[in-house]
């Protein structure tokens, strides 16, 4: 398993890149940790023209706030994210999410920007993004803009972003007071593509859970709170919307149990961590 | 900005386990490829060749990395370590090496030389790795023999010898 012919530039500066992405278009990629792109090169499955190496600008790397968001660009690798101090309390989610993205020895040089782009159904960025309605900063040369990451994930690998656009960033809202959050998921190994992932955030008045895995792009519904038959019925429904789908690694019917079980863990949990 | 053409061959110069190297490589060329056809480094294993198996994991800077997915043009000016530098000289094994040999920690071998090379990444990071902590990095790797459990009591050894812990009585000398 060999990629097909690509040429690859070095981009010196954002500015380069985002030249390269507006001279080329589809036919380019933008390259950074390379964990979800070089598989798809390495099976044939992407077969772009042109990579553009974001990896050597300068300033890409470090985490920022902006008053409640934690800004992540997109040269910031999930083990630099995993390891940023403090990062349980500014943002429990993620904390909790991160040691089930990938391994060690991916999570060492994947993006978190890259995950994104990426969109998988079943992985954890993209849900923690949509569990705590982030926003994914697109750039190109025409213009920048800000999209909700329920409006960026459009299907199965599949989002907003248009072919001459990169992800500047992406941006998580802070640990809010008051409010819980939780995260489990299920997999055939810690580390494997989950078969469920679910992500809940619950406030004073209201529950938010966000799962991956189950349709084809994470999917967030809000509940009043509630309890006992009220809280499993609302589940029930909304594992019966999600449109599962049998696969190698579990049926349909798998994925729904796991939505309404996993579902209601995660939200006693995050109900238990209001602070 | 620099453009390397997909059909020429590029000159790519890193430093391989210490060591100057260069070679040529067209920009699609696989860091696994580039070490083992291009340099002769064959300790690095290639297996599923999509980043599952953790067969050909090197250290880039130190840090873990699939050779797999990684590009041999994106090594350039990087510090690559392999299992070939992991031993501190010809005919001595590193202590991890030596604990892996003690507790049989490897049957056919294929998978080993990433397993170490992991280890060595983590154990830099966490000298005081508990024994769940090395399932999560040993994850990241297959190993077909199944013997994760030798491995396991080979890394906890190994950490607590780096550590300048004694080591069990019933080690002779020459085993380290």
């Amino acid at each position: 398993m060999k990629p097909a012919a690509f040429d690859y530039t070095r981009a010196g500066d954002l500015s380069e890149a985002l030249d390269a992405l507006s001279q080329h278009g589809a036919e380019a990629r933008i390259i950074a940790g390379g964990q979800s792109l070089l598989p798809m090169l390495n099976m044939r499955l992407a077969k772009p023209t042109v990579l553009i190496d974001i990896m050597g600008i300068a300033g890409l790397d470090r985490v920022g706030r902006e008053g409640d968001l934690i800004v992540v660009p997109a040269g910031v690798r999930q083990a630099a994210l995993m390891k940023r101090p403090g990062l349980a309390g500014e943002q429990p989610l993620l904390a909790a999410a991160l040691p089930w993205l990938g391994h060690y020895q991916t999570r060492a040089r994947g993006t978190v920007c890259g995950s994104a782009a990426h969109a998988d159904p079943s992985a954890e960025i993209p849900l923690c993004l949509v569990a705590l309605d982030g926003e994914v900063r697109l750039r190109s040369r025409r213009k920048r803009r800000s999209v909700s990451a329920g409006d960026f994930f459009s299907g199965m690998m599949v989002t907003d972003k248009a072919d001459d656009e990169l992800i500047e960033a992406v941006a998580f809202p802070a640990a809010r007071p008051g409010t819980g959050y939780a995260f489990k998921e299920v997999a055939r190994r810690h580390g494997d593509f989950a078969i469920v992932g679910c992500a809940a955030v619950v406030t004073r008045d209201a529950m938010h859970l966000a799962v991956a895995g189950v349709a084809d792009r994470p999917q967030r519904r809000s509940f009043p709170l509630l309890e006992g038959s009220a809280l499993t019925d609302a589940l029930n429904a909304f594992a019966c919307e999600l449109d599962a789908r049998d696969d190698f690694h579990a049926t349909a019917r798998l994925r729904r149990d796991l939505v309404r079980s996993l579902g209601l863990s995660t939200i006693g949990e995050a109900k238990r961590c209001r602070a | 900005m620099p453009r390397l053409s997909a059909a020429t061959q590029h000159r790519v110069t890193f430093t391989l386990n210490g060591r100057t190297v260069s070679l040529d490589a067209q920009p699609r060329l696989l860091a696994t490829d580039a070490l083992r056809h291009g340099l002769g480094a064959t300790g690095t294993h290639v297996g599923c060749e999509h980043g599952v198996c953790g067969a050909c994991t090197i250290q880039i800077d130190g840090q873990p990395a699939r050779a797999c997915l990684t590009l041999a043009v994106q090594l350039e000016g990087k510090e690559v370590t392999t299992v070939e530098g992991l031993a501190p000289e010809r005919d001595r094994l590193s202590v991890m090496q030596a604990a892996f040999r003690r507790h049989h920690a490897l049957q056919c071998g294929f998978c080993t030389a990433g397993i170490l090379v992991s280890l060595d990444a983590y154990l830099r990071e966490e000298p005081s790795p508990s024994e769940q902590e090395l399932r999560e990095v040993l994850s990241g790797h297959l190993c077909r023999c199944t013997g994760y459990t030798q491995m396991i009591r080979a890394a906890l050894e190994a950490a607590a010898c780096l550590r300048g812990e004694p080591l069990p009585q019933t080690l002779e000398p020459a085993d380290v």
